[in-house]
Formats: C-alpha cells, sequence, structure tokens
C-alpha cells in the first residue's frame, strides 16, 4: 500500500510529541515535524505531502500565513489542512477555514478526535 | 488408387465406431432410466403403505418429530452460541475503547513527563510546565509558583491568561495556596471559573520529596473542559512530582553553572 506522509507544522515540541504519538497508530504513514510556518513552508515546497496539521500561533511565520501561502500555491492548494486552535480563538479558527482549511483541533487535543479527522481526510480506515 | 481406398476403409471403420458407441450409450441411458423408474416405485410403494399401514406412519411420525425436535434442539443452540459470540464482541469492544482510552492516557503522561526533563535550562522547563498544563489539563489562567527560601513565600514566576503581577504572593502555610503547598496536597475544587486570585481552583504542590518548591494555581479552565477526568488527575500527579524535580535541578544547575563561572573567572584571575 502507498504510504501518506503527514506534516505536522507546530512549534510546541509538547504538542508535536503528542501529534506524533496519536497520528502514528494509522498504518502506512510518514509523519514529518517542522517547528514553525516558515520550516513548514520549506517541508512542504520540497516534498509530497497528503496531509498537514498546522498549528495558528508560531514564531517566525503564523499557521494563517502559510495556509494562505500553501493555498495560493498551485502545487500545494490541494493538500488537506488541520489547523489547531485553542477553543478561544474563534477568529483565527474562522479565518483558517476562510483561507481554505478542511478542519480544525481545539486544545486539549484528543488523539482520538486527531484520528478521526485524518482518516477523514486521507480516505483511510 | 490404394491409398483412397484405404482411406475410404479407415473412415468407415471410424463411422462405424461413432454408431457402436452411440448405441452402447444409449444403451446405458435406457438401463439408468430403467433403474431410476424402479426406484421411484418402490419410493411411492412405500409412501403408499405408509399412509396405508398406520403403524408405519406413526413411526414416521415419530422419526419426523424427533428430528424436528433434534433440529430444533441444535438451532436454540447456535442461537444461544450467537448470543453468546455477540456478547463476548460487545465485550471486546468496549475492552477495546478502555484500553485504547488508557493508551492515549499513557501516552499524554508519557509526553508529560519525557518533555519535563528534557532540559535543564529553567526558563525551558517553565515554558514546557505551561504547555502541559494548557495542552493537557486545558487550563485558561494560571500561575506558577516557586518558594522563596528565604522568606518562605510563593512568588508568581510565570502565568498564562492574566498579567503575573496581578497574582499575589503567599506566605506558605495560609492561604488555600500555601496551605495546600504546605500540606502537599493537592486541593481541586469544583471547575467554575475563580476571578478570586487567592482562591484558585485547584492547586498542585511542587515537592521534591518532602520539601516544597512551589505551586501550580489553576484559576479557570478553557471553554470546552467541564470537569476534571482521571486524566486529569494523574496529570496532577505527574506535574506534582516531575515539574517539581524538573524545576529543582534546573534552578540547581543554572545557579552551580553561575558559580562555576565565578570560580573560573576568578582562577583565571589569578592564574594572570
Amino acid at each position: 500500500m502507498e504510504r501518506r506522509r503527514i506534516l505536522i507544522v507546530e512549534d510546541s515540541p509538547t504538542m508535536r510529541q503528542l501529534l506524533v504519538f496519536a497520528l502514528r497508530r494509522l498504518k502506512h504513514v510518514e509523519l514529518v515535524e517542522a517547528q514553525d510556518g516558515m520550516d513548514g513552508l520549506r517541508k512542504v515546497s520540497s516534498d509530497h505531502f497528503d496531509l498537514a496539521l498546522i498549528d495558528i500561533n508560531m514564531p517566525v511565520m503564523d499557521g494563517l500565513k502559510l495556509i494562505s501561502l500553501m493555498r495560493g500555491e498551485e502545487s500545494l492548494k490541494d493538500i488537506p489542512i488541520v489547523v489547531i486552535t485553542t477553543e478561544g480563538a474563534q477568529e483565527d479558527r474562522d479565518r483558517a477555514l476562510k483561507l481554505g482549511a478542511n478542519e480544525y483541533l481545539t486544545k486539549p487535543i484528543q488523539a482520538n478526535r486527531v484520528l478521526e479527522v485524518a482518516r477523514g481526510l486521507l480516505k483511510i480506515e | 488408387m490404394k491409398d483412397d481406398r484405404s482411406n475410404l476403409f479407415h473412415r468407415g471403420e471410424e463411422f462405424v465406431n461413432v454408431l457402436r458407441r452411440g448405441a452402447e450409450f444409449t444403451k446405458e441411458v435406457l438401463q439408468e432410466n430403467e433403474r431410476l423408474r424402479r426406484r421411484l416405485a418402490e419410493v411411492e410403494e412405500q409412501q403408499q403403505s405408509a399412509a396405508r399401514d398406520p403403524h408405519e406412519w406413526a413411526k414416521l411420525r415419530v422419526e419426523l418429530l424427533s428430528r424436528i425436535t433434534r433440529l430444533e434442539e441444535e438451532n436454540r443452540t447456535f442461537r444461544e452460541r450467537l448470543s453468546e459470540v455477540e456478547e463476548e464482541n460487545r465485550r471486546f469492544a468496549d475492552r477495546y475503547v478502555e484500553i485504547e482510552e488508557e493508551n492515549n492516557n499513557l501516552a499524554n503522561l508519557y509526553v508529560a513527563s519525557y518533555q519535563l526533563h528534557s532540559t535543564l535550562d529553567i526558563d525551558e522547563v517553565v515554558k514546557i510546565v505551561i504547555e502541559i498544563v494548557i495542552n493537557l489539563i486545558g487550563a485558561e489562567v494560571f500561575g506558577i509558583y516557586l518558594l522563596d527560601d528565604r522568606d518562605q513565600h510563593l512568588k508568581v514566576v510565570a502565568a498564562e491568561g492574566v498579567d503575573r503581577t496581578v497574582l499575589p504572593s503567599c506566605l506558605l502555610g495560609s492561604g488555600e495556596l500555601g496551605r495546600a503547598v504546605a500540606a502537599g496536597e493537592t486541593m481541586c475544587g469544583d471547575t467554575t471559573r475563580s476571578d478570586d486570585f487567592s482562591k484558585p481552583i485547584v492547586v498542585i504542590p511542587l515537592h521534591v520529596g518532602k520539601r516544597p518548591i512551589g505551586a501550580i494555581a489553576l484559576y479557570s479552565l478553557l471553554q470546552q473542559k467541564d470537569g476534571f477526568s482521571a486524566l486529569d488527575h494523574e496529570l496532577f500527579n505527574v506535574l506534582g512530582g516531575h515539574a517539581a524535580t524538573a524545576l529543582f535541578a534546573s534552578r540547581l544547575y543554572s545557579q552551580s553553572e553561575r558559580k562555576l563561572n565565578t570560580i573560573q573567572g576568578f582562577l583565571d584571575l589569578l592564574a594572570q
């Protein structure tokens, strides 16, 4: 079976590790981590990805900027995007969805919800 | 000419053989037909005699009834087995959900303790504690206090969701915060937001062994958080022990590094 590649763009090592723990339960999936928006953009531009999980608040380049750059780039515009926000950040979440994010996860994140969203967007069991 | 004749003869023989095989096959079919007719007649005869003879009929009836009973019994056994399997299946599904939840909880606890001990930089440790409290516990407003050994006051070193200057320092043993830290027991009230910063909703005392070193005080939770789960209480324990050790170790490390630098500077001065 073809391997699916997921990019996790998150500045918090704790959150990154939690997401990795949750997502590595999916079969035939390769996880790549990026520590800020710029790192994420570099990685997503240089390789193929089937899904990107992007935190909104990050140093160097925030998640909203990264989403808008990805959606404006022909080769990246179809990659499904999941944004990670806090419950209070309704405005950021709405902006992210308006910019083209497909789904959102709120903190504190639940591993089951992460898996459900990833499975849905990757169309896998 | 001779060859033509021989060929014709050969084909004639083949034709006769085909006819012979056809005749044999027809004979076999007729015999089989005859056998089946006889069998049919026997069965009809059996049925008629059973219908005529009440004894035979009763025998047949008993036989059939016993067969029906046996089949019904078998059916019941299968149904019982099926419901047992279904029940077992349900139990396994429930257990699977429980194990998955336990697995998630263990992953969260592992991540929390792993991150807490991943650095000796005190600022990094404080940042990690903040991340854990936000991302794993789901607190919105909280403060991290460290005990000042000189005046026995718990002083705020970091806060989230509120300006740290707003949070009051507190004497060890007094007030809700001070008492919880002195007793070394987690204080956990209801989840209603507290705007009175002298009355946190949760106090997690930070202890290294029996020595108090500080506390984490929560004042409000994120909107979607409506209560504390078993995992939250486990996280309180992990933070109470591991965050305390991590903060204590990183503070000692930075102090010893500072002292080392001073001594090194002094030695360098002597050597000149």
